[in-house]
């Protein structure tokens, strides 16, 4: 089972419109990608919440379908 | 006792935790093989569970802490941070100074 990464991109802005989302496919197999998102949403978020909030627009996929997704977050002014 | 109270015990009588993939000497997963590795360098004594061997917990965990993925990490209770932030914060002494902040003897500060 695999992911495309315009599918991930597309889940991550519809659940954080004014995301900047940059995706790689880390080992070319549609399964292990890392993830760079800023989203003002992050502002005054820990890590941790910032991190469940790409998740949870990420719809229940992590861990399921989609094995691994390395994961950077921030807000647009750090 | 329900499987949240397992959880609860396992990270209030320990000061850290990890929920992994394996053991801490036979890592069974890559992402949680990095975490143990972090640690060990750190020289901090940690709890290793493995949620291999338990289901309910593999599934419990996830729950718990409200993430989608294994390994988790655990201080004094709190939920710290998947492989990603550990790998974060150890590579920006931040791990090290939030054991240290907790009170946990650190064996050595964190490289580049």
């Amino acid at each position: 089972m695999a992911m495309q990464a315009r599918d991930i991109e597309k889940l991550i802005v519809e659940a954080l419109p004014d995301a900047k989302v940059e995706i790689r496919d880390l080992a070319g197999d549609g399964d292990h990608y890392a993830a760079t998102v800023v989203s003002s949403a992050f502002k005054g978020k820990t890590r941790v919440q910032q991190h469940q909030m790409v998740y949870a627009a990420l719809k229940g996929n992590m861990g399921g379908v989609l094995h691994a997704l390395a994961l950077t977050t921030s807000s647009p002014e750090n | 006792m329900s499987i949240n109270d397992t959880i609860k015990s396992d990270i209030t009588e320990n000061d850290v935790v990890l929920f992994m993939k394996g053991t801490p000497q036979f890592p069974m997963c890559g992402f949680s093989g990095q975490v143990v590795q972090i640690l060990d360098y750190l020289g901090v004594p940690y709890k290793g569970v493995n949620v291999l061997e338990n289901d309910e917990i593999r599934q419990g965990i996830k729950e718990f802490s409200n993430w989608p993925t294994i390994p988790q990490l655990y201080v004094k209770g709190e939920f710290v941070g998947g492989c990603d932030i550990v790998r974060e914060m150890f590579q920006s002494g931040e791990l090290a100074s939030h054991l240290t902040e907790q009170g946990l003897a650190v064996k050595q500060a964190a490289k580049a």
